[in-house]
């Protein structure tokens, strides 16, 4: 400990090789930027309260939008929340192997959950007659939930360059990083065409295998993490579970509240 | 946060799956909630924040450890929630903004049509 530091621990305040993460400053930047993200999603749901509140044109949610499928992408979530939780506490116990299949559950979950969104986009679109230039209701629906699936998406494409690195280092993250967000992609279009919830959970299916595949394709002894170094994984669990915390509040306030019909 | 030993582990294995049927049945209980017959939107409206509310705070606690990080990391999480409620009061005003601007728009047109 440096001079400077003990005389800041002998006057009770916390010295610079203790801060609030002891693990690594990055877990610490995660949060500082889920803090100022946090405020744009609030930002975007109190606009959204105030175009809402007293519009008589305002249609009713569960006439609109489909309830039961939300509920299902909602649930989606929440379960890739555990597979994430389960995937840390696997290279806590300093197992890989369940580090590596959890991640690819947990990227599967995000998957199917892009392919459902863009499901009941392409729904509302052409057969609802929705967009984000009709009205209001619009408007705020599409930026909102399409704020929130640009974050998913942007999950996906991290949890994947997670992945590569768990598997080959950094090489393996930049290749998983492509792959992720490409089959995330590819998963989308191909939603955004076929008229069916079924498409996409298969697609999401298909496309996690191949991420499987390729992740133990590139799998060697030069991966990253250990029971003793694993922060980069605490910190994009932290991402996915803000994402998850987001997409509850989301639902209730965009999907749920309101009158009935 | 540094729970690393084995005992402590299987202990927040645990937990995680107490959280996630926790989360289930209030996902299931919201869904629920909306179906009831006779409870007036405004209850409605008020047990689905409450619910929603609990299963955001189940996930920051449980699944983003908040509960045993030091404080201050809770306090920079807490903080964006805090700014948001006033920022829903400081458009308090605005709200029916649309409502009221169309009421007026169409007033004079009313006005004419009757003259």
């Amino acid at each position: 400990m440096s001079q400077a530091a003990v005389a800041e621990h002998d006057f009770g305040v916390e010295p610079a090789e203790s801060p609030l993460t002891p693990e690594s400053w990055g877990k610490l930047g995660m949060w500082v930027f889920l803090a100022a993200d946090a405020m744009s999603f609030g930002g975007l749901l109190a606009g959204y309260g105030a175009l809402r509140y007293g519009d008589p044109t305002w249609p009713i949610p569960s006439t609109v939008l489909g309830i039961q499928l939300t509920a299902l992408m909602t649930f989606l979530l929440i379960c890739s929340s555990v597979t994430m939780v389960e995937a840390l506490a696997s290279i806590r116990h300093g197992n890989r192997d369940g580090l590596i299949k959890f991640l690819v559950l947990t990227i599967i979950g995000g998957m199917t959950f892009l392919g459902l969104q863009s499901f009941e986009w392409t729904k509302l679109i052409f057969n609802e007659g929705q967009s984000v230039s009709k009205n209001n209701f619009g408007a705020t629906f599409f930026i909102l939930t399409g704020f929130h699936g640009c974050h998913v998406f942007g999950g996906v494409t991290y949890l994947s360059a997670i992945l590569g690195r768990a598997v080959r280092g950094t090489g393996g993250a930049i290749i998983m990083g492509v792959v992720g967000a490409a089959a995330t992609l590819v998963v989308i279009a191909i939603t955004s065409h076929m008229v069916s919830g079924f498409v996409a959970i298969l697609g999401a299916l298909a496309a996690g295998g191949l991420v499987y595949g390729v992740a133990n394709a590139l799998k060697s002894s030069t991966g990253a993490y250990s029971a003793h170094n694993n922060n980069e994984v605490e910190i994009v669990a932290l991402y996915w579970h803000f994402v998850d915390l987001i997409w509850i509040l989301v639902f209730t306030f965009v999907y749920l509240i309101g009158p009935r019909s | 946060m540094s729970v690393h030993t084995p005992e402590q582990l299987a202990h927040e294995e645990r937990r995680y799956l107490q959280v996630f049927f926790w989360l289930a049945f209030l996902t299931a209980l919201e869904i629920g909630v909306i179906y009831v017959p006779g409870l007036p939107t405004l209850a409605i409206g008020l047990v689905l924040v409450v619910l929603a509310a609990t299963k955001a705070a189940l996930v920051a606690l449980f699944f983003m450890h908040l509960s045993v990080e030091k404080r201050t990391l809770t306090y920079i999480a807490v903080t964006p929630a805090v700014l948001c409620v006033l920022l829903i009061f400081a458009l308090l005003p605005d709200l029916g903004a649309i409502t009221r601007a169309l009421t007026h728009a169409d007033r004079p047109a009313a006005a004419a049509h009757a003259e």
